[in-house]
């Protein structure tokens, strides 16, 4: 029996490498998407790899005509606002009292900073209705299975209206579908689900445009020919999967080079050593394109050890983003996915109860921050991870519970 | 022919281990002098405790629909605690359990394509695969002689790498009949917490009353001494470890009818493989293995379930319910050391 | 290096040079791994042993090459500690909101960071000792205590910001160096503490932490006092910790999972490193190489193109093989 322990062990290694072998298949930079690329075909310049598995042409499509459309609602709310909104009638909900409502709130989760700002937003938004005499939150901490519980027992109880923020599409539809037959009128916003049961879906525009947005900037900004680094968070999240093959598609019809489409898992560290080694390994980099903003401050300190001038970068809305961009003179932009979202289901749940009508599909305007409206938009001292389209600023008591 | 009845009433092929009362020594006292006494005694406190602080909040921790929340909730993770228990006797332990949950619910799931027919060649698939598993898990620990904490780390690891390579979010679909196993319910009781009910007392017959049993908690006491007794601790190890892997399977089978589809990260999600651990110290049985059982893991899991659904009546902030469940698992493990005179 | 050469030369004590080869052997195969893995990765990228890039990768590997230090010594006393992912992440959020971008403030909150650790440390060793609580279900619940406790502190998002200052300590270094252009402080404080830990456990501390994580009761009974060297072990190991925080903090800046992950990290370079979980057995320098080897690893799947999905299969193979391969070493053929 003692040869057998060696042998085994040279058994993994030599497995070990045959995986890494089979791994290099893929190009080498790592490719969009998760297909595993098997030639690493180029015709162009760059190396984008293949399209993504979420990409769907005719919502690419309509989300960038969606940028355009004029919003019906007031200019200054755009959190009220609505795209080419198709109103339903939701007389049948309207609440016997004129108030003292319930409104229950099954959460995804509150485990990064977008949805702390979000959900303090909205939290401030109930205060701003007095007819809302209950409002009850449940977090189901990012687990499917918890948020199905919850939904369940949310819709066991007296809730007049049942708001959800699902943590994942496919699989909360069930659960989506059960509560509706309660007869509950029940709100879906941010991520949607595969059931048109729910009263409204409130999202703004969406990922292909967020990240057509900045893809566009890259193209605008940066040189024919300009190495241009993407950095990704993750693969197989849906929302940020349309914001990649937006831009895929944008940089493919475009003469910019697109050097690597890194992960980075959203860590700091992680992401300002690729951007170095990018760095390294090209001489330069022309661009950085980002699917979140989370990271972008670290990516351009990455520039900054290496002694460069930071390229022309997108990140999000983050206050640390806007603040440095707007220290240093960056040439920059933010596409956004608002935090305002929050607030718009409260007030889609006042105005069901009300009887009044909503959207079907309410579709808010996704604004992206440019050079000349940084200004608008940078609030001094919040903290660093702020979002700066959470549509705060003229509730009462701000700056106070976001700082 | 008269063969007097040894005492208890059964044909037992082994000795039942040492720590166990006999049963005719009483149902009543063999109950109260049961490892897993303390355990349910705890629960029912933290029941009557939960009740109270509910109630002056204004609501009713023992409605039905809440029973129910509490009762689905307690499903998966009891079934993977239960296999995780015995693993842990024999001061062992799985790491590899969340990520062969995910794995489970996504070969479940895409073998069922949608269609009924397809439900029992997936159940028997995924059963295989995770036997597999638990079989690799325990070569390496056994034959390989790694640590079980590595093996089974780097066991997730390469399931991780596995899921994230074919799979980019939920896949496959599950067939209405099985999606319903997950929902159905009997007033408040659910049809899952069946299966839950049966593949703890399968595992608590099995350490009870085999020889398999009986050389877990031998093992797990004192492997070299067992080693030196003759018994193959090699073989023991291995089968502990296939048992676990296959609780874990049938979690992923369950969690799949209760998403509706396969989710790469239905097991990381749960935290299953940190929390069916703490289900497990919860309920009294040693990290270092020897003493403890599955029952005690079953209070464990309803203690942990009442918790967080008294936490969610609250509202309780999510990290504060972080800090009570961290502050709880140290203070009842410290209290299971104290009674028992040996560190846990 | 010189004790086994002597007593090769000497002829006399024949059997403890070839103890002293044997462990030389079992310890010094992460050297060789490393070594291999540092080639290969220049041959990829010629790049790689330049002054700059170098420097670039060690600094990049500090953080976890203490966290490695400090993980050792818990683990060679025959405990875990899963604390030490939440303890960075803590040092890092409190260092955001304490300092605020005083300047002033830096130094102060640097010394609080570092009592912080040991605190915890404390905290973690008296549990696992005087309560006798199993060191990992200790610093499992002190995961659990302090990402909730840090989280609920600052409302679920960090806040403030970290000062320049303290930022250079993980960024920057000393320039105008011949040679290389800049040495980095991460790269002196990984020096400094690496030195300090050979010496260490070179000394009566170091004999004693050995005696106990191999047998604890023989140890008792020969007089060390175990539980005081355990709770020393864990304050050690929370300290280090908190220096890797302010490191990465400097590093990275702000984030609020900085920390998510490491303990197994750490784990995994220690073990990787040749240090038996259990205790007893393995070198601080060994378990350093193992971290840096991890760090090298990470870059050679990346040079290698290898996709992000492979990429942890690989590091599971790895990993375990590792661990077989010294644990064959160690025990021989039986």
């Amino acid at each position: 029996m003692t040869w057998t322990r060696p042998v085994g062990l040279f058994a993994l290694l030599a497995c070990a490498f045959v995986i890494g072998a089979c791994g290099t298949d893929d190009s080498e930079d790592g490719g969009g998407g998760d297909q595993a690329a098997t030639e690493s075909e180029s015709n162009t310049q760059s190396n984008t790899g293949e399209q993504s598995e979420f990409f769907v042409q005719a919502d690419f499509e309509r989300q960038l005509a969606q940028r355009d459309a004029e919003p019906e609602g007031p200019a200054d709310k755009p959190w009220e606002q609505a795209i080419e909104p198709e109103m339903v009638d939701t007389s049948e909900y309207k609440a016997d009292s004129n108030g003292n409502w319930n409104v229950c709130f099954s959460n995804a989760a509150v485990d990064n900073p977008w949805r702390q700002v979000g959900f303090k937003t909205m939290q401030e938004e109930v205060k701003l209705h007095s007819e809302i005499g209950n409002f009850r939150a449940v977090d189901a901490e990012a687990s499917d299975d918890k948020q199905i519980s919850d939904i369940e027992s949310l819709a066991g109880r007296n809730c007049d209206a049942l708001i959800v923020s699902p943590n994942t599409t496919a699989t909360l539809t069930p659960a989506v579908e059960a509560a509706c037959e309660e007869g509950v009128p029940v709100i879906v916003f941010d991520r949607g689900v595969n059931t048109d049961c729910p009263v409204t879906f409130i999202h703004p525009i969406g990922g292909y445009a967020f990240g057509a947005d900045a893809a566009e900037f890259l193209v605008d900004n940066v040189d024919s020919g300009g190495k241009v680094l993407a950095l990704r968070i993750l693969p197989g999240v849906d929302v940020l999967e349309t914001r990649w093959s937006a831009a895929k598609e944008i940089f493919d019809d475009s003469d910019l080079n697109v050097v690597g489409v890194e992960f980075t898992e959203g860590d700091a560290a992680n992401t300002k050593s690729i951007v170095s080694d990018f760095i390294q390994r090209e001489g330069e980099l022309n661009g950085i394109w980002m699917d979140a903003g989370a990271t972008a401050v670290a990516a351009s300190e990455a520039f900054e050890d290496a002694g460069v001038e930071v390229p022309p970068i997108t990140g999000e809305d983050q206050q640390d983003f806007l603040q440095k961009w707007d220290e240093e003179g960056w040439t920059a932009m933010a596409p956004t996915y608002p935090t305002y979202q929050w607030r718009t289901p409260i007030i889609a749940a006042v105005k069901i109860l009300k009887g009044e009508e909503v959207p079907k599909e309410w579709v808010l305007p996704q604004p992206k921050i440019e050079q000349d409206t940084l200004a608008d938009y940078l609030q001094p001292d919040m903290p660093p991870l702020h979002y700066a389209l959470c549509g705060c600023e003229d509730m009462p008591g701000f700056p106070g519970p976001w700082q | 022919m008269t063969v007097a009845d040894p005492p208890g009433g059964e044909t037992a092929a082994a000795p039942p281990p040492r720590e166990r009362p006999r049963r005719t020594a009483g149902w009543r006292r063999g109950l109260l002098a049961s490892p897993a006494a303390p355990v349910y005694g705890a629960l029912i406190i933290v029941i009557v405790l939960a009740y109270i602080v509910v109630a002056i909040d204004g609501d009713d921790l023992l409605s039905g629909s809440n029973v129910t929340n509490i009762l689905q909730r307690t499903v998966a993770l009891g079934i993977v605690s239960a296999g995780q228990t015995v693993v842990i006797l024999l001061g062992s332990l799985d790491l590899s359990v969340a990520q062969l949950i995910s794995l489970s619910s996504l070969l479940g799931a895409e073998t069922m394509d949608g269609s009924d027919a397809n439900v029992v060649p997936a159940i028997a698939l995924v059963l295989a695969v995770g036997a597999g598993i638990g079989l690799l898990n325990g070569l390496v620990i056994t034959k390989l002689r790694v640590n079980a904490f590595i093996a089974t780390l780097g066991m997730a690891l390469i399931l991780k790498g596995v899921i994230d390579n074919n799979w980019d979010g939920p896949g496959g679909a599950v067939p209405d009949s099985w999606q319903s196993f997950g929902y159905t319910r009997f007033s408040w009781l659910p049809l899952s917490f069946f299966l839950l009910a049966g593949v703890v007392a399968a595992i608590w017959l099995l350490l009870r009353y085999t020889r398999f049993g009986y050389r877990v908690y031998a093992v797990g006491g004192d492997e070299e001494i067992s080693k030196l007794s003759g018994l193959r601790t090699h073989r023991t190890i291995i089968a502990a470890h296939v048992i676990c892997s296959l609780a874990a399977a049938i979690t992923g089978l369950f969690l799949a009818s209760r998403l509706a589809a396969g989710s790469p990260t239905v097991g990381t999600d749960g935290g299953y493989d940190l929390e069916s651990i703490a289900a497990v110290v919860l309920g009294g049985t040693a990290l270092t293995g020897g003493r403890g059982g599955v029952l005690g893991t079953l209070g464990g899991v309803f203690i942990l379930a009442v918790l967080d659904n008294v936490f969610n009546q609250l509202e309780v902030d999510s990290f504060l319910k972080d800090v009570l469940r961290g502050v709880i698992i140290i203070a009842a493990v410290a209290l299971y050391a104290r009674r028992s005179g040996k560190p846990a | 290096m010189s004790a086994a050469t002597s007593g090769f030369e000497t002829g006399a004590g024949g059997s403890r040079a070839r103890r002293l080869a044997g462990s030389l052997l079992s310890t010094g195969t992460i050297f060789l791994v490393l070594f291999v893995l540092l080639a290969w990765i220049a041959v990829l990228n010629p790049n790689f042993l330049e002054p700059g890039p170098f420097l670039a990768y060690l600094k990049r590997a500090a953080p976890l090459v203490i966290l490695a230090i400090g993980s050792y010594f818990v683990i060679v006393s025959g405990g875990f500690d899963l604390s030490v992912g939440s303890i960075v992440t803590v040092v890092v959020v409190v260092a955001a909101r304490l300092i605020d971008d005083e300047p002033s403030r830096t130094w102060p909150v640097v010394a609080l960071l570092l009592g912080i650790g040991a605190g915890v440390g404390l905290v973690n060793g008296l549990v696992s000792t005087v309560l006798r609580v199993p060191s990992f279900i200790t610093t499992l619940g002190m995961l659990l205590i302090l990402e909730g406790a840090v989280f609920l502190w600052t409302d679920g998002a960090p806040r403030g910001a970290l000062s320049e200052e303290f930022r250079s300590i993980g960024r920057q270094g000393i320039e105008g160096i011949p040679l290389i252009d800049e040495l980095p402080w991460s790269v002196l404080v990984l020096l400094a503490l690496g030195a300090a830990a050979v010496v260490l456990m070179r000394a009566d501390y170091g004999r004693r932490l050995m005696a106990t994580g191999d047998n604890d009761r023989a140890a008792r009974l020969s007089g060390v006092q175990v539980d005081r060297v355990r709770v020393i072990a864990f304050v050690l190991s929370g300290t280090c910790a908190a220096i890797a925080g302010i490191l990465l903090g400097g590093f990275a800046g702000v984030s609020a999972q900085v920390g998510s992950g490491l303990e197994f990290e750490a784990i995994t370079a220690v073990v990787l490193g040749g240090v038996v979980l259990g205790g007893g057995r393995g070198s601080v320098v060994a378990a350093m190489a193992g971290a840096l080897t991890l760090e090298a690893l990470f870059t050679w799947l990346n040079l290698q193109g290898i996709s992000g999905a492979l990429e942890d299969t690989v590091q599971g193979v790895i990993i375990i093989a590792a661990v077989a391969f010294a644990s064959y070493r160690l025990r021989g053929t039986r």
